[in-house]
């Protein structure tokens, strides 16, 4: 199976990329490349296994379990510190550009 | 006493708890070997942080208050944040960020005040963007060079910890390795290196590239030096890392000492085929001699899908960094294009500029593996696989104790060798994958040298939380040998 052009401005859109044309074909000739690789994975056998998102769920016998924590505040409040790195930022807002006219 | 910056970490920590050096003296020593970036390993270099660190340490051990390695330097990588000095992943979408706080690991290793060890840090060193490859050629601050070879890589994504390492520019270095990041680069600049059990330290303010895989490890000179760091950086932190094991901290010095007579060492007949380069297996074939002459008994076991785990990996991890890597958008932190209309288009704008190909190339890769029609026969079919092998190596782990065999199938390769064949860097990963897959622990250990005297690495792997036992056969092994000690031309 192949990508197409069309299929690299759907991703890319969906991605929130901007790609120049040449910047199009030089990644569709490069992710076609990669699923030259890939396509051994369709012919592996894998009905009944249970798919592992996740090491942990693999460590058996260690009995480790995901956990969430509490649903409580638990940091403090950094305003300033965390919004030191915005590009813009207005009376402790982040600024971005006018969403609704 | 040896030169400082010849010395090891245990040998530095103990030279500054007798008082016989102060932290001051040890920190300039190695910001005079900093200056000027040897081999582009440094991102960020302060000699007025790391002095008021160093200043910190004298006064602590002065008090009788020291941490265990107190006023030893290290550099870190650029994915950890670090509230003293910029952190940018190796990309340009982070220029000039700096973080409100410092991650769980650099915590752990820095003021014992704060309950670290009193590490002295040198600041930031290079890596692949957003921690993507497998040569350090992906940083947008520049390739790192391989101290052996300046014309080699050092290989990635932990290239600039593994080249500050290996020219002594610090005795230690933190490193993440994803799919092999810290045991390659470690393996192709003749050092030590670990990469612990999935979830042993905290991904707490480790820039995520993928959750699933990521974790913090060690980079040094020696095995009984990382067992001393990995010590200090393990721990539970469940608060803020919902993958965080809840397992008891471990002292990884504790068992370095253990004879191997009697250890199962298995051999996996996958990582010994026709892409394995004669040099490497030379190298290797001496090294395992070398194991089997402390007692250790040779296995053969077979890890029948070491190969699919190249593009099993290639999928999960663009996956995982596609979804992670959203967070770049140009708003809360970091570049912002100048010109846009609207707001998607400053986002699609902003990242483009931001990112670099190899970075543009996996979250593509992902979003289409995620996106509706592909998610069954590409991403949930990887899953599935990766239960396999996980599967395959406890099948393995029932015949033996811990697993050897190449790092890497080649000695480091040219710089720009590869640079319009992403896919070679991918396929030359295929003996670290399984591991990073499966979350188990592995390592690499200097065992000699291949062509035109380029070091060679052993990758040791272990079962779930095996990681004394790894430190342990490569502690007797470099008891036995000097690779570990051999330095390049000219440092």
């Amino acid at each position: 199976m192949s990508l197409t052009p069309q299929d690299i401005s759907r991703i890319a859109n969906l991605a929130r990329l901007e790609l120049q044309p040449e910047e199009q074909a030089r990644m569709l000739n490069k992710i076609n490349d990669f699923f030259g690789i890939v396509e051994q994975i369709r012919a592996v056998d894998t009905t009944g296994v249970v798919p592992m998102a996740h090491p942990v769920d693999a460590m058996q016998g260690a009995h480790i379990e995901l956990r969430l924590r509490p649903d409580v505040a638990s940091e403090p409040n950094q305003r300033d510190l965390n919004q030191r790195s915005a590009p813009a930022v207005e009376r402790g807002l982040f600024l971005v550009p006018k969403v609704i006219e | 006493m040896t030169t400082l910056h010849d010395m090891s970490v245990a040998q530095l920590a103990q030279a500054l708890q007798t008082k016989q050096v102060s932290a001051v003296e040890v920190a300039t020593a190695f910001l005079a070997r900093t200056g000027g970036n040897p081999h582009n390993a440094f991102l960020d270099i302060d000699s007025e942080v790391t002095l008021a660190q160093a200043q910190a340490s004298d006064a602590r051990i002065a008090a009788g208050t020291a941490g265990a390695l107190e006023g030893v330097p290290i550099a870190h990588k650029d994915v950890f944040v670090t509230r003293d000095f910029a952190t940018t992943a190796g990309s340009k979408i982070l220029s000039g960020y700096r973080s409100p706080f410092d991650a769980t690991v650099v915590q752990k290793l820095g003021a014992s005040e704060l309950g670290g060890a009193g590490m002295v840090s040198l600041g930031k060193v290079n890596c692949d963007e957003f921690a993507m490859g497998s040569a350090n050629e992906n940083s947008a601050y520049g390739a790192v060079t391989n101290p052996w070879d300046t014309s080699r890589v050092p290989g990635g994504s932990s290239g600039g910890s593994a080249a500050a390492v290996a020219a002594r520019l610090a005795p230690a270095a933190t490193g993440t390795d994803t799919g092999g990041s810290i045991r390659q680069p470690a393996s192709f600049c003749g050092i030590t290196g670990i990469k612990p059990t999935y979830g042993r330290a905290s991904r707490y303010g480790m820039i995520a590239y993928a959750s699933s895989l990521d974790q913090a490890g060690p980079m040094a000179r020696t095995a009984e030096d990382c067992a001393l760091l990995l010590s200090a950086m393990c721990g539970a932190d469940l608060d803020r890392d919902s993958t965080s094991l809840d397992v008891p901290a471990e002292n990884f010095s504790a068992k370095l000492g253990d004879s191997l007579a009697g250890l199962r060492i298995g051999i996996p007949k996958e990582f010994f085929g026709e892409g394995l380069a004669a040099d490497v297996r030379t190298a290797i074939d001496a090294a395992l001699k070398t194991l089997e002459a402390e007692g250790a008994k040779l296995v053969p076991i077979t890890l029948p899908r070491t190969e699919l785990a190249i593009p099993v990996y290639y999928i999960i991890a663009p996956a995982e960094a596609s979804s992670n890597l959203s967070r770049f958008d140009g708003v809360k932190f970091g570049h912002r294009a100048k010109d846009y209309t609207d707001l998607v288009s400053m986002y699609k704008k902003t990242r483009a500029e931001g990112f670099g190909e190899e970075v543009k190339r996996r979250i593509m890769t992902g979003a289409y593996v995620l996106s509706h029609g592909y998610y069954d026969a590409y991403y949930l079919q990887a899953q599935k696989i990766r239960r396999m092998i996980a599967d395959d190596f406890q099948r393995a782990f029932a015949e033996c104790d811990v697993i050897a065999g190449p790092v890497a199938p080649t000695v480091a390769w040219k710089l720009g060798n590869n640079a319009s064949d992403p896919l070679a860097d991918y396929l030359a990963d295929i003996f670290t994958l399984p591991a990073s897959l499966a979350g188990l622990p592995g390592m690499s250990v200097p065992v000699g040298f291949g062509a035109d005297n380029m070091p060679v690495g052993m990758q040791l792997i272990g079962n779930y939380l095996q990681e004394a036992r790894l430190l342990n056969v490569a502690h007797q092994y470099q008891l036995h040998t000097d690779f570990h000690n051999a330095k390049p031309e000219g440092v």
